[in-house]
């Protein structure tokens, strides 16, 4: 038994009969071709299919597709404006905060979430706002790093240098 | 500070210039395997065996070929008709596709189902209904050993045990002698943890075949693309898939760190039944799939000793190993080497005897020992070394730094000849740890120290000062299959002087998109910002090995640049022509030919490029392109000094990461930002199995943490604020002086970590504790010391 949806993703709304146990992240990438959203666990443990939904970030592959009914739905894909990347996009490139790039749209999402409620987070803070999303590559030193560059540019401050720091 | 050939616009070797392949991971345009769709696609998923060892009496596949959207499902019986139901190992052994009679561990695949979506594949998945006989397995290696334990592989004809195989170097008499004579003897059993590479993609692919051309295109997550082909015509010529016929296409990785470097069933299995049915068949593995049945890393038990002076000189080490390699050996390794290059584990430190030995066992685990961003074994060798020389410091009452600084290899020795056999290129390991202790405060610290453990703080500091040894390899001794570990590279200048560079390995997150075009910019002076690099597709890369054991840069890094000086050469000539002056009276500066003593008389290189299309010397040949394959003379070993500082809860034992200095010689270095993040990824991948990580089995052979839910990979809490730098001493063998640095970290870390807690401890009588080291661990020893 299909169940007809309207989700808006990425400012565009989009609707589909959809079965009621289709989960929002096959929605997406399968039924919807985006494929930015990534996939890394089944235990709801990795972040890597995080997405915002009303603004909040979400875990993509621990909602039904039918709860999103209604909802808007940002993935990576709709972060930056135009040919205008979003900060946390600029900020992971400019402070090499990705290696394999596979947990890097779960990763720059749950930090937006994050600098919308705080702009201005210490790296505490950061550390455990980010704990819900694993990156095997980076050892998370880089991506501290890009959350605060972001923040900074989120506040219109002098931005950071990106210059790798050695001891 | 790093000293640049080129200027920023060119970016040559070391400039921190930002990664190219960045753009499209940012606006996730990433293209990895699970995001490749295919008309007609269909999609498999696969039946495991909750039981470690049984009997198959029965497969029903009724009940899931009425399952809506299912159109086969395949057995270990469908696939015996065609000869295609075992395998080969990357060690010459053999291992199952699907079983036709017998599970070998929990997690085996034991049928596929093959369904027009996902949700089908795993509905069908579901209704396979496969009746069991249920035996005891055997789990632990020791106990595989007893001639009593039941044979595992029945399979090969006349195998009367467990045992895989025996190898041993060095020299056993002389270091009996010299352990009998010598004042100190310490001594420990060491367990490294069967662990994970947890690379946070799973392993997949899309089989597609064509049956018209005759043609399989295989887009798969492999690290070794070439080696694959090769593979796969191996074990598929005999139905007329030969080599030409097939092309390997390895897309975007998420992560590797050398668990996508083996063939698994589930690659195999989508290909024949792409085959059969004439469909793209595309395998995506979960994540608890991954964990638990791919391949695993270490688990390796040690009994390691050291010998030597009262006052602190070592003398010899002796190593005896016993290695789980679960039910097939299907490790990663060169096939010389059974135990990988365990043989490094005489370290840093100069003394000329040693004795290794080491047996491999099945047992009723997964198969594998991949070389989890490490070269063949090297980790669970540098925890050896390091961790019995602290051992040893802590016998003879020295400080752990003043023994290493004591017993260092001098960099006037080398290049050194270890007593296990290798030639060590480089080194200055009295800067590298002088430069850690400096960096960290370790007097001050050792003061600190002093003073908490008066009022029965627990503080500690430990060192590992790693040897590591990477860049597989000189052909006379490394093959994978008999086919040699060389690399390539293959450069094409376009007219207007931009390149495209194709290559033999495979990044999975290395940035070679950007290093390997610094490398050629600092040859030829193109600006890296206009030089593609490609990898990954074996119909149009020149063939190499691939990439794992840091040996790319070692090996097709050193290809590009001896494939960009032979157009330099080209380019000489084609200036000289131009200028019409000798070649002699050309001098270099990267991007332009001038002559000598009038430098505004020039060709850049553009010009030159252009030239090589449109104006070329009579009797040379046209174009600009150049390939090589480069053979290495010798490995390069890089190596480090890292110094941890733990503080210890003296109530829970919580054990807290204070710093962590990670002093990092890998040569001459292309690009430091890459080479600052690939260390600080592999710390916390050091941290990982030195805190948090290790599969456990039950005595059943279940395996009780086999998902994300309980299997602790870091997050940013757990992983420290990693603070990293580097010395450079250059390999004087290598084309650009480098060495290879991605897997050091993860070697040198655990011991540095495990050290520094037991340093902590060691008032209180510790004197080794196994990794992952954790509060439990910490509380169950002082118990059974009486401490508490
Ligand atoms: S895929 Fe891992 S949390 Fe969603
Ligand atoms: S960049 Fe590879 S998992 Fe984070």
């Amino acid at each position: 038994m299909e169940k007809q949806i309207t989700v808006t993703i990425n400012g565009e709304a989009k609707t589909l009969n959809v079965e009621p146990r289709l989960l929002l992240v096959h929605l997406i990438r399968e039924n919807l071709n985006m494929t930015g959203t990534h996939i890394g666990c089944d235990t709801s443990s990795c972040g890597a299919c995080t997405v915002l939904m009303d603004g909040k970030a979400v875990k993509s592959c621990t909602v039904l597709a039918v709860q999103a009914d209604g909802k808007s739905v940002t993935t990576v894909e709709g972060l930056a404006t135009g040919n205008n990347l979003h900060p946390i996009q600029e900020a992971f490139k400019e402070n090499h905060a990705l290696h394999c790039g596979f947990c890097t749209p779960g990763m720059m999402m749950r930090a937006v979430e994050l600098l919308d409620k705080n702009n201005n987070p210490t790296e505490e803070e950061i550390r455990w706002g980010i704990s819900g999303n694993l990156c095997r590559c980076t050892g998370y030193n880089n991506i501290v790093r890009a959350i605060q560059y972001a923040g900074a540019k989120m506040r219109g401050d002098k931005l950071p240098s990106t210059d790798p720091v050695f001891v | 500070m790093i000293q640049c050939k080129t200027s920023k616009e060119i970016s040559g070797m070391g400039h921190s210039m930002k990664r190219k392949e960045d753009a499209r991971f940012i606006q996730g345009k990433g293209h990895y395997v699970d995001d490749i769709k295919l008309d007609g696609m269909l999609y498999m998923d696969i039946v495991r065996s909750p039981y470690a060892y049984a009997k198959i009496k029965n497969i029903n596949i009724e009940k899931a070929m009425k399952v809506p959207g299912v159109v086969a499902v395949v057995t270990g019986k469908d696939l015996e008709k065609y000869n295609l139901h075992w395998m080969p190992t990357l060690m010459s052994d053999t291992q199952m596709v699907l079983p036709t009679d017998t599970v070998m561990y929990q997690a085996q695949e034991v049928a596929a189902v093959i369904a027009t979506s996902r949700y089908a594949a795993a509905d069908g998945v579901e209704a396979v209904e496969v009746d069991y006989d249920v035996m005891k397995p055997v789990v632990d290696p020791f106990k595989a050993l007893d001639p009593k334990a039941p044979v595992l592989r029945t399979d090969k004809p006349g195998k009367k045990d467990n045992h895989i195989w025996h190898w041993e170097v060095g020299d056993k008499k002389k270091t009996e002698e010299v352990f009998k004579k010598a004042d100190v003897v310490v001594k420990e059993k060491m367990y490294i943890p069967r662990i994970h590479v947890a690379s946070i993609e799973t392993c997949g692919c899309v089989a597609d075949y064509d049956k018209v051309n005759n043609h399989l295109t295989m887009y798969m997550t492999t690290q070794a693309p070439h080696a694959i082909r090769t593979v796969i015509a191996l074990v598929a010529g005999h139905v007329g898939l030969t080599e030409e016929k097939i092309r390997v296409i390895s897309p975007d990785i998420g992560g590797g760190f050398g668990g996508k470097v083996p063939v698994y069933p589930g690659y195999v299995i989508a290909i024949a039944v792409s085959f059969l049915v004439g469909k793209p068949v595309k395998w995506i593995e979960d994540r608890s799939e991954n964990l638990q049945a791919d391949s695993f890393a270490r688990d390796y038990h040690m009994e390691v000793e050291m010998a030597g002076t009262k006052d602190g000189k070592i003398l010899a080490t002796r190593f005896k190993v016993v290695a789980d390699h679960g039910y097939a050996d299907a490790q990663a390794a060169p096939s010389k080497f059974p135990t990988g290059l365990f043989s490094i584990a005489t370290g840093s430190y100069d003394y000329d005897t040693t004795y290794m030995e080491a047996d491999a066992i099945y047992t009723n685990k997964p198969p594998g020992g991949v070389a989890y961003r490490c070269s063949f074994r090297v980790t669970e060798a540098v925890h050896a070394i390091e961790r019995i020389t602290d051992r040893y410091a802590l016998e003879v009452k020295m400080d752990p730094a003043e023994l290493r600084m004591k017993n260092f290899i001098k960099k006037e020795q080398f290049p050194w000849k270890s007593p296990a056999g290798w030639t060590y290129d480089s080194g200055d390991y009295h800067q590298a740890l002088k430069k850690a202790m400096d960096v960290v405060g370790y007097e001050a610290l050792r003061k600190e120290q002093a003073e908490k453990r008066k009022k029965g703080e627990l503080m500690g500091i430990g060192i590992s000062s790693f040897t590591e040894i990477v860049g597989a390899g000189p052909s006379r001794d490394f093959d994978i299959l008999g086919i040699k570990m060389f690399d390539s590279a293959e450069i094409r200048v376009h007219p207007t002087g931009k390149a495209i560079a194709r290559f033999g390995t495979k990044s999975q997150g290395q940035g070679h998109e950007t290093t390997y075009a610094q490398i050629i910019a600092e040859e030829l002076g193109i600006p890296a910002e206009n030089i593609q690099v490609e990898e990954g597709d074996t119909d149009t890369a020149p063939y190499g090995l691939g990439t794992y054991a840091s040996r790319s840069t070692p090996t097709a890094g050193a290809a590009a640049a001896i494939a960009a000086r032979k157009l330099r050469d080209k380019a000489r000539k084609i200036a000289a022509y131009l200028l019409e002056v000798s070649e002699e009276d050309l001098e270099w500066e990267p991007g332009v030919f001038f002559v000598k003593g009038v430098p505004e008389k020039k060709k850049t290189i553009q010009e030159i490029v252009f030239a090589a299309y449109t104006n070329h010397p009579q009797g040379m040949e046209a174009g600009f392109e150049a390939t090589h394959y480069y053979d290495p003379p010798n490995l390069t070993f890089p190596f480090g000094s890292y110094i941890c500082v733990v503080d210890i809860d003296k109530e829970t034992y919580e054990i807290k990461v204070r710093r962590f200095v990670a002093i990092d010689d890998c040569g001459n270095i292309i690009n430091p930002m890459i080479v600052q993040g690939q260390v600080h990824g592999g710390l916390t991948q050091g941290i990982a199995p030195a805190m948090y990580e290790e599969f456990i089995y039950d005595e059943d052979g279940n395996i009780l943490n086999g998902t994300f839910m309980d299997y602790l990979v870091p997050t940013a809490v757990e992983s420290p604020s990693w603070e990293t730098g580097h010395t450079i001493t250059p390999s004087p063998h290598h084309p650009i002086g480098a060495k290879g640095v991605g897997e050091s970290p993860t070697v040198g870390a655990p011991p540095a970590i495990a050290n520094a807690i037991v340093d902590a401890l060691a008032p209180l009588g510790i004197t080794h504790l196994d990794i992952p080291i954790t509060p439990y661990k910490i509380w169950k020893a002082l118990k059974e010391k009486g401490k508490i």
